[in-house]
């Protein structure tokens, strides 16, 4: 057989051809999913947890066979801390990637920032980080814990323990803001008072002149919702100016960036915070996840945090999910995840609330004491309340936004 | 009236940190027209040597007022002599390198310490002033600002070391023709600027915490008050330090932090609109 140029590449491009052809076709490609996080910047704090989590479940997911004979792509993205890269990579997600799932964004902002995106592109989102709740979409789950869950059960804990006048100083974005008038609600229903809520831009380091308007108020205690690795200095200049020890202090973010190992003990002992999740939780299920997950990533890793336990805990509720509906289509495993699906997580068991499309967990008050969280009290299988009391997905399946408390 | 005496304190603190961190880029702009856009990265280089010095086992003073300032100064000195040397006259080339010199910095600190923030224990403990704590340590920051400005001054005004540096600065030229080392002059200028900035980072590490891209958010309140200072070094960082940082604090104080940044940028803008110049261009002309 006589070959020239002209048959030769005839024949090459017809088999490349069909070769990419057929490859769709095969049963065998892996099941996309999405990290969406950040891994550097100011946020990487909370981000590199959460990935590790996720690589972990993924990883233990491939196994054990896959989903449904398939074996499971892990595509991360890093979104650096900006805003403009989650649009950018949720899109990336949903158009080139075509993703099964995307579980990612960590501060509120950035979840509303891909929501919508995720939504247009009809891909399912799974944001796995505690918020200030109220997020009723159907396209969505929220594995995190939210106010009515912790805030709840601490402000009356602490104002046992310490008196009746909070003041609050929190972060200046949606999650600060609306956190904030959650403590507020249920500081005065339990007769209280909060004499000022105070807010910071992410970047603000100097905190001096609030510390001494914190002061001038004479708080029974001090409520934080302060956010992300520039905001560590205010637990540094209130222990520095002496107010450790004179003002405690409870929050709904601390040491959910692992700032109770950053920070020394003479700087956050005896703050008062309450999660899911503890690293030191004694059962079965929590003895197993830890010594594999440290297999994994080393017996030095710091503290396995509530958003990595979150992030675990919302990719086994969508794989079970896919399981149970036999396809990792879109609204088939939305369906099975309204079904109620649940886990036995490290943090206890887990299931999917149907109308709000938020969890029904375990939550536990604990103290911050020589870089350890001692946990102090629990509370077995908590509602999502709070988003319950205005968001029914069941019976309005099209409503789509995210709710906010008006005092 | 303890109240007023905190807020005193507080203020004191706003123009000390002011003064800190523009005094080294007040030096370099000011006295070599050279537009130091890594003036940030300097200062974050400072609290990174001082953080990496005390955890391994050195003593904190030692870290920041001494380890910090010599690092970041040779650190300085290489700059100067690979890169900014070249470029002399010519701002808007000296801009460009020294923008790509930050971002490799940022880089390198990013690669080297991880993008995470780092900090150590402010030392000294805290004192109170009738019902109010604060810590002692925002008078340490206080007397350290006094300490370099007073340093400063004295070095300019009496040593054989600031009348070159003031004689080359003026007219290169002449001083060359009198015997002066121009080359050796800049180089050493730029070195003790780059040590000042690192020993306003090392001082400023314990209370703000460090990490790779901290240097943003000192780099723009930096040549804010350089700027509006004006041509004279001493006086005019120390003149707009005073103003800039009274407004910020006295706003923060009644306000919030974020009207405190936005007074403090208002007031930026009305003063280089009524004196271009900047304070010294009107007031203490003479001053150094």
């Amino acid at each position: 057989m006589k070959l020239n140029r002209r048959s030769f590449l005839q024949s090459t491009a017809g088999a490349a051809a069909a070769s990419t052809l057929s490859f769709p076709a095969w049963a065998e490609d892996p099941i996309g999913v999405a990290s969406v996080h950040d891994l550097s910047g100011g946020l990487d704090i909370y981000g590199k947890p959460m990935v590790d989590a996720l690589t972990l479940a993924v990883e233990e997911a491939n196994a054990a066979g896959g989903l449904l004979g398939r074996q499971i792509k892990l595509i991360n993205y890093d979104t650096q801390s900006n805003m403009q890269l989650y649009t950018q990579f949720a899109q990336q997600a949903a158009l080139k990637d075509k993703v099964a799932v995307v579980h990612g964004g960590i501060t509120s902002a950035s979840r509303e920032v891909i929501r919508p995106v995720l939504d247009r592109f009809k891909t399912l989102y799974f944001y796995n980080t505690q918020y200030e709740g109220g997020v009723c979409d159907r396209n969505q789950f929220d594995t995190g814990v939210t106010p009515a869950q912790t805030v709840e059960k601490l402000v009356p804990y602490a104002m046992k323990k310490w008196g009746k006048k909070v003041y609050v100083v929190a972060a200046d974005y949606n999650y600060g803001q609306i956190t904030s008038q959650w403590v507020k609600k249920y500081v005065l229903e339990n007769g209280g008072e909060v004499p000022s809520i105070d807010f910071f831009p992410l970047d603000v380091t100097n905190f001096g002149p609030t510390i001494s308007k914190i002061q001038a108020a004479k708080p029974d205690f001090v409520w934080s919702a302060l956010v992300g690795g520039a905001h560590i200095s205010f637990y540094r200049q209130w222990a520095a100016a002496g107010m450790r020890k004179s003002i405690p202090m409870a929050s709904t973010t601390f040491a959910v960036g692992n700032e109770h190992i950053v920070l020394s003990p003479d700087e956050c002992n005896g703050m008062l915070i309450c999660y899911n999740y503890f690293q030191d939780l004694k059962n079965p299920t929590n003895a197993a996840f830890v010594s594999s997950f440290q297999k994994r990533f080393g017996a030095d890793y710091p503290n396995i945090t509530e958003l990595a336990m979150g992030t675990y805990q919302g990719f086994r509720l969508w794989a079970e999910a896919v399981k149970k509906a036999s396809s990792v289509d879109r609204l088939k495993v939305i369906e099975a995840l309204e079904t109620g699906i649940s886990i036995d997580a490290p943090s206890g068991k887990v299931t999917i609330d149907p109308p709000t499309h938020h969890c029904v967990l375990d939550v536990h008050i604990a103290e911050v004491n020589n870089k350890k969280l001692n946990v102090l009290e629990d509370f077995p299988q908590q509602k999502p309340a709070d988003t319950a009391a205005v968001c029914n997905l069941i019976k309005n399946p099209n409503d789509n936004q995210q709710y906010v408390i008006k005092i | 009236m303890d109240l007023v005496v905190l807020v005193a304190i507080q203020v004191l603190y706003a123009i000390a940190s002011l003064a800190l961190i523009s005094v080294g880029l007040a030096i370099i702009f000011g006295m070599m027209r050279v537009i130091n856009l890594a003036h940030g990265e300097f200062l974050m280089l400072g609290g990174y040597a001082a953080i990496v010095a005390t955890s391994n086992g050195m003593s904190i003073w030692l870290a920041m007022l001494v380890v910090a300032p010599i690092v970041v100064g040779i650190i300085g000195v290489i700059v100067e002599r690979t890169i900014i040397r070249f470029l002399y006259g010519r701002m808007i080339d000296t801009m460009l390198a020294t923008w790509g010199l930050s971002l490799f910095l940022v880089g390198l600190t990013t690669a080297m310490f991880g993008n995470t923030t780092v900090g150590i224990s402010a030392p000294l403990g805290s004192f109170q002033i009738g019902a109010y704590r604060t810590s002692v340590y925002t008078l340490f920051v206080i007397a350290v600002a006094t300490g370099v400005l007073a340093g400063i001054y004295a070095v300019m005004r009496w040593t054989r070391l600031g009348l070159l540096a003031r004689g080359t600065m003026q007219n290169a030229n002449m001083a060359a023709a009198l015997g002066v080392n121009p080359p050796r002059v800049y180089a050493i200028t730029f070195g003790v600027g780059a040590a000042l900035s690192g020993l306003a980072g090392a001082v400023l590490a314990p209370v703000s915490g460090v990490f790779p891209t901290i240097g943003v958010a000192y780099v723009a309140k930096s040549f804010i008050t350089v700027i509006g200072g004006g041509a004279a070094i001493l006086s005019g960082t120390a003149s707009a330090s005073v103003l800039f940082g009274t407004i910020n604090q006295i706003a923060t104080f009644a306000t919030t932090p974020v009207f405190g940044e936005v007074a403090l940028l208002a007031a930026a803008i009305v003063l280089i609109r009524l004196l271009p110049q900047g304070i010294t261009g009107r007031f203490f002309r003479r001053g150094l």
